[in-house]
């Protein structure tokens, strides 16, 4: 076929796709350099940068800044972990692995707000949760989660969300490791970490980078769990980038500045898929 | 141009909206309101309105709280025309209403809106306009268990001081079996933690703006106040009040785990219910506490209905509004469902009849509270802004929330009283700064 051709029956889709980009991107940044709040609609005109400078200087900025950067990273980890020893755990044939591993799984489609309710209500209230119904068993002080360590509760309850699809892309790649492989490296004497290290990470390398990229993705704009259970407090232990804008947008109704915040997270996302795809970026390429 | 950004921006924030929204033909009226019980009663009833008024039909969109308040607020800034009647606060109604967003209101005789409670009308009127008609209003006042204060051989007066409150509060405490003195809220937010707080530290003599716009939180007043607040709570509070609001404490109350509360004026119908609440003989009802003053010691807020300018259907929605907000339609709630469950707060009529004393225990301290509070009035020094446990003005609910986050850290012990109301004053002052007011 004539590459000529190709190109041209390529295109409309190609087209779609970029103006499906760069219409909202464009509004964004347009919006970001003007005078623009919806309670003063007779306020016109452009500021340069003067949203960004406003945005920038809130003293809430870097704190958010760094609690968005500590969520992705440690879920992250935490997930990647958890679901390749739970995916290696139930890669062996078992009675009940159908089951167990639907139960695994099933986290994963439970709406992100009854999930941060379940959690706050009935895990993490220092009152009548059940840790602290574990804790006064046991003799202890209840931990008041949500008031002393909010942002490792909000990374615990997005752990317990994400892990499963972790557990399910694993679990599946599992599958197509070369069995006769393995036997052969446990008939050379190959214990279990050794077989773990040069035959199943290698085997997993693209399935861990998929998964890290597209929980990235996600993870960068958590929104749902922190304005369910803390609100961004106590102070702005748990505000992240994502409930600034918020605050901005629908509290202030502060266009302009919301939509410079939202170029700051767009510039941030960039970095943190540059350092990550550089980091697995060799395992992508074909 | 501006009418292409609005329309972009429209476009933008519509796109939820958008499938909901239908171009409104003639006699449809489409009403966003919120998700709480008085509006899903009115739901129900809407066929009773729509059999008197042939030819009008009603579509409901129900939201939560935060969500309806940024889809109405997004719909009526960029002119979006998807409601004919929303539902707003006290806090809404004046600021659209100078800006020219919003219908003034004028009833028929049979309506009598004298009737209305005169700090409902006030509350809800900018230059003497009513903008939004209250659907049901409520104040706020102290709920505690009367149980528990006998065997502390001690009384809870109508009007009690804070400093009575604290030391039955000590009384009441018995942590040991889980009883704390008192819950109030703590959860961050503008219409959380900070309604309760500013009420607080009104009657400490604070205020959120002094008269020349700049903010006030630096005062001794407010110092005084907050460190009350966070001492108290947590001396005699339940573990993790900095996540409490509402319904939280609602939760904990009817458990029997809480002394005294003072909260909505709303909650008192919830607590005395026996089939929610294991405490609901005991509880008894007093004025909210003052420290140097009883203005603004107790909130005032309504949810009203209201009609943006420039809606085609302004004649059947005024109808409907007109229906929704009568006493007939108080009347119809009682026959349907029992006098105990009728929305409260909005007329002396309903305050006034014996069948509805009766259903209410609350009734008598519920009318005083509303009574005594004065959103033209609820600062003991002057201040320039209309509201009770909120500033009407744009403004206000950015720099509530912020200021709300700094209290729930000087709560939680993460930050001195001092930092917190340092960095809130300094939060209230970049966006009134920002916004152009000095």
């Amino acid at each position: 076929m004539n590459p000529t051709l190709v190109r041209w029956l390529q295109a409309p889709s190609i087209i779609v796709l970029f103006l499906w980009m760069i219409v909202p991107l464009s509004m964004t940044i347009y919006f970001s350099t003007i005078r623009y709040n919806l309670f003063y609609p007779e306020r016109t005109g452009f500021v340069g940068l003067q949203n960004y400078e406003f945005f920038w200087t809130d003293a809430a900025f870097f704190p958010a800044l760094l609690n968005t950067l500590i969520l992705v990273g440690s879920v992250l980890v935490i997930t990647i972990v958890l679901g390749l020893a739970i995916a290696i755990l139930i890669d062996r044939p078992f009675r009940g692995r159908g089951i167990a591993r639907v139960m695994l799984i099933s986290p994963f489609f439970i709406m992100p707000t009854v999930s941060a309710l379940v959690w706050k209500n009935m895990m993490m209230d220092p009152n009548n949760g059940l840790f602290a119904a574990f804790a006064n068993a046991l003799g202890f002080t209840p931990i008041e989660w949500l008031q002393s360590v909010p942002l490792l509760s909000i990374i615990i309850m997005v752990s317990w969300q994400w892990t499963p699809f972790a557990i399910l892309i694993f679990m599946t790649s599992l599958q197509s490791q070369d069995q006769e492989q393995k036997e052969a490296a446990t008939l050379d004497g190959a214990g279990f970490w050794a077989q773990f290290f040069n035959l199943t990470l290698p085997h997993l390398a693209r399935p861990i980078s998929i998964v890290l990229l597209i929980q990235m993705i996600f993870h960068l704009s958590i929104f749902a769990e922190i304005f369910v259970t803390t609100s961004g407090g106590p102070g702005v232990s748990s505000t992240n980038l994502t409930y600034l804008i918020y605050i901005q947008s629908q509290q202030a109704f502060d266009v302009g500045v919301a939509s410079a915040g939202g170029v700051f997270a767009i510039i941030l996302a960039n970095i943190v898929a540059i350092f990550l795809i550089r980091a697995v970026g060799k395992t992508l390429t074909v | 141009m501006k009418s292409l950004r609005n329309t972009a921006l429209g476009l933008t924030l519509g796109v939820a909206g958008a499938s909901m929204a239908s171009m409104a033909s003639a006699g449809e009226l489409t009403i966003a309101t919120v998700n709480n019980g008085h509006m899903i009663e009115m739901q129900k009833l809407t066929p009773v309105f729509e059999e008197a008024n042939p030819g009008i039909t009603v579509n409901w969109v129900t939201l939560d709280e935060g969500t309806l308040r940024s889809r109405v607020t997004t719909d009526i800034t960029t002119r979006g025309g998807q409601f004919d009647i929303m539902t707003i606060g006290m806090y809404e109604a004046p600021i659209w209403g100078e800006r020219g967003w919003l219908q003034a209101l004028e009833f028929g005789e049979d309506y009598n809106v004298d009737d209305i409670l005169p700090a409902m009308r006030n509350g809800l009127s900018h230059d003497g306009n009513l903008y939004a008609a209250p659907f049901y209003g409520e104040s706020s006042m102290i709920m505690y268990r009367k149980d528990l204060l006998d065997a502390a051989g001690m009384t809870m007066p109508d009007n009690p001081s804070w400093g009575h409150v604290a030391d039955a509060a000590a009384a009441m405490t018995d942590k040991d079996n889980g009883v704390y003195g008192i819950c109030l809220r703590g959860k961050p937010g503008w219409g959380d933690n900070m309604a309760f707080l500013t009420t607080m530290a009104n009657s400490f003599g604070a205020q959120w703006f002094n008269e020349d716009w700049t903010p006030a939180l630096d005062s001794a007043a407010w110092n005084h106040a907050v460190h009350f607040y966070v001492d108290l709570l947590n001396n005699y509070g339940p573990p993790g009040s900095s996540g409490n609001s509402f319904n939280e404490i609602l939760a904990l109350i009817n458990e029997g785990k809480c002394g005294m509360w003072i909260d909505a004026t709303i909650a008192a119908s919830f607590v005395s219910n026996p089939d929610q609440s294991q405490v609901a003989d005991v509880i008894a009802f007093a004025q909210s506490p003052q420290a140097v003053t009883t203005r603004g010691a107790n909130w005032l807020w309504a949810w009203s209905l209201a009609i943006p300018a420039g809606t085609n259907q302004a004649e059947d929605a005024q109808k409907f509004i007109e229906w929704a907000t009568s006493a007939d339609y108080i009347e119809l709630v009682a026959e349907t469902n029992g006098w105990g469950a009728v929305p409260t707060g909005t007329r002396q009529s309903t305050y006034d009849n014996p069948n509805f004393q009766d259903a209410a225990v609350f009734a008598d301290a519920e009318l005083a509270a509303i009574l005594s509070a004065d959103p033209e009035n609820s600062t003991q020094n002057p201040s320039p802004y209309v509201g009770v446990q909120f500033a009407a003005i744009p403004e206000f609910q950015a720099i509530g929330t912020a200021v709300g986050q700094q209290m729930s850290a000087a709560l939680a012990g993460d930050v001195t009283v001092e930092e917190a109301l340092e960095a809130a004053q300094e939060a209230a002052d970049r966006e009134m700064r920002k916004a152009g007011y000095y």
